[in-house]
């Protein structure tokens, strides 16, 4: 059986473009339907990563940018596997992760909340998967903001991830979300995707067995992306 | 009760937000943290074929540059091989075909530099009447014709910004490749003529000797881009 083309997105499960509580999106949406494009081998394709691109200390926000001590927040591990959507563990693929401090402030030039930025934290991290699809990093707990949408909207605590997959129509960029956060249900952003079931799929859960007891609790968060047809039948054309 | 499929779910896009560069481009962000961010250098110094640079900006729906876009981009090298192990031949030593960009704070104005990539040996249907035009053009293609269409040079592109919900994917063409364009299966799967020259990058001179090619995205409003659900 030779690999063919990826499963057709469920956009019902992804948020549309033109999503009007999320006011930024109303300009910033393509008001005509997408063209349905059968994958070629430009899609089927992507970029492959090696551990010469990244450095081990990628993934552990806590060092990877400390200076004179240790960032302030709650210790965490962020840990889970990016799987497809045949459950097959998704190997040696790029993780990308940032987020705010503690206080819910990001260290880009950008962000003007009244939070401090923390001398100690960058926010950002990478890593590879493993061959079992396994990724884990160390960082601290990022705090609430409020942002302008509302008058008084409040992101809930979430880390922004991005992974790869083997082919480029794979690549995602998503949130993850902490298990029991109340400003979840009140997300413009998080409701933007319009399946409830969806948007637990974003949701690490506490993951007590993993945490680090004295040290480090742990939040499990798996990765799914886009799942790979096989060609049964070698009488039909490649990929047809 | 009928038998449950166990196939696990895409896990569903978020914007990339305001402050993406953080993540995949924290010098633009005002910080440095990595030994070497990733995405800058797309083709190598031992790729063939022509350099190229390529310049663009994007439109939002009232008009203005969008100024905290990424932009990634992935194309063949001049052979229309993807560095990929399924891409269709050999690449040369450090050519990753993958780039990633963001656009200047202030002016959105976004670039970067790579090679002319080669004609790419699509594994796509030709619709039809397109595979009367192929055959025509190049009779050497008759048997390959299902399957194997020839998709004129092109760079794929995937777009993020905060307010963009889902990672928007779409090509730039090359003006200047007439006849290529002309057979290429996926500019002839757009049903509007008129909305194929949305996906061609014009030739706007030289810089160094080096040919610059302008491409200009527009998220929505009149001459909205093609963006393909792939």
């Amino acid at each position: 059986m030779k690999p063919a083309e990826f499963y057709q997105r469920d956009r019902h499960r992804h948020p549309p473009a033109l999503t009007p509580d999320y006011k930024t999106s109303v300009a910033r949406s393509p008001r005509y339907s997408m063209i349905s494009l059968q994958q070629s081998v430009s899609e089927i394709t992507g970029p492959v990563f090696g551990h010469n691109d990244i450095d081990p200390i990628d993934n552990d926000l806590i060092k990877n940018y400390a200076k004179d001590g240790d960032p302030v927040g709650e210790r965490i591990i962020v840990h889970g596997r990016v799987l497809d959507e045949n459950a097959r563990p998704v190997p040696n693929t790029l993780v990308e992760v940032w987020q705010a401090n503690a206080g819910g402030r990001y260290r880009h030039k950008k962000d003007t909340y009244l939070a401090p930025i923390d001398p100690n934290f960058g926010g950002c991290g990478r890593t590879i998967t493993d061959e079992n699809g396994y990724y884990f990093f160390r960082t601290v707990k990022p705090g609430a903001y409020p942002w302008r949408n509302w008058v008084n909207n409040w992101r809930p605590a979430h880390i922004h991830v991005s992974v790869f997959g083997s082919g480029f129509c794979q690549r995602l960029i998503t949130q993850l979300y902490f298990e029991g956060d109340p400003l979840i249900p009140l997300c413009p952003i998080v409701a933007t995707i319009p399946d409830p079931d969806a948007v637990q799929q974003l949701i690490a859960k506490l993951d007590m067995n993993a945490s680090v007891p004295l040290d480090c609790i742990a939040y499990k968060f798996d990765i799914v992306l886009r799942g790979r047809r096989s060609t049964l039948f070698e009488n039909r054309l490649e990929g047809n | 009760m009928t038998q449950k499929l166990d196939y696990l779910k895409e896990s569903p896009s978020q914007t990339a937000g305001p402050y993406v560069h953080i993540g995949l481009a924290p010098g633009a962000a005002g910080f440095d943290i990595y030994k070497q961010e990733l995405g800058w250098d797309i083709a190598g110094h031992k790729a063939k074929g022509q350099r190229i640079r390529v310049e663009g900006v994007v439109i939002d729906g009232m008009g203005s540059p969008v100024k905290d876009v990424l932009l990634e981009a992935w194309q063949a090298n001049s052979e229309g091989h993807y560095a990929h192990p399924e891409g269709g031949g050999k690449v040369e030593d450090g050519f990753r075909g993958w780039g990633r960009v963001i656009t200047n704070f202030e002016t959105g104005e976004w670039g970067f530099d790579t090679v002319k990539p080669g004609a790419v040996h699509a594994r796509v249907k030709l619709g039809s009447g397109v595979a009367e035009k192929v055959a025509s053009s190049d009779p050497d293609w008759q048997g390959r014709m299902d399957s194997h269409a020839p998709m004129a040079p092109h760079i794929n592109l995937w777009i993020v910004a905060r307010g963009i919900n889902i990672g928007l994917n779409t090509r730039m063409y090359f003006e200047d490749e007439t006849e290529a364009n002309a057979v290429d299966p996926v500019l002839n799967l757009i049903e509007w003529e008129n909305r194929r020259g949305t996906l061609l990058a014009k030739r706007a001179g030289e810089r160094d000797g080096v040919p610059v090619y302008r491409f200009e995205i527009r998220l929505q409003g009149d001459n909205e881009t093609v963006f393909f659900d792939v």
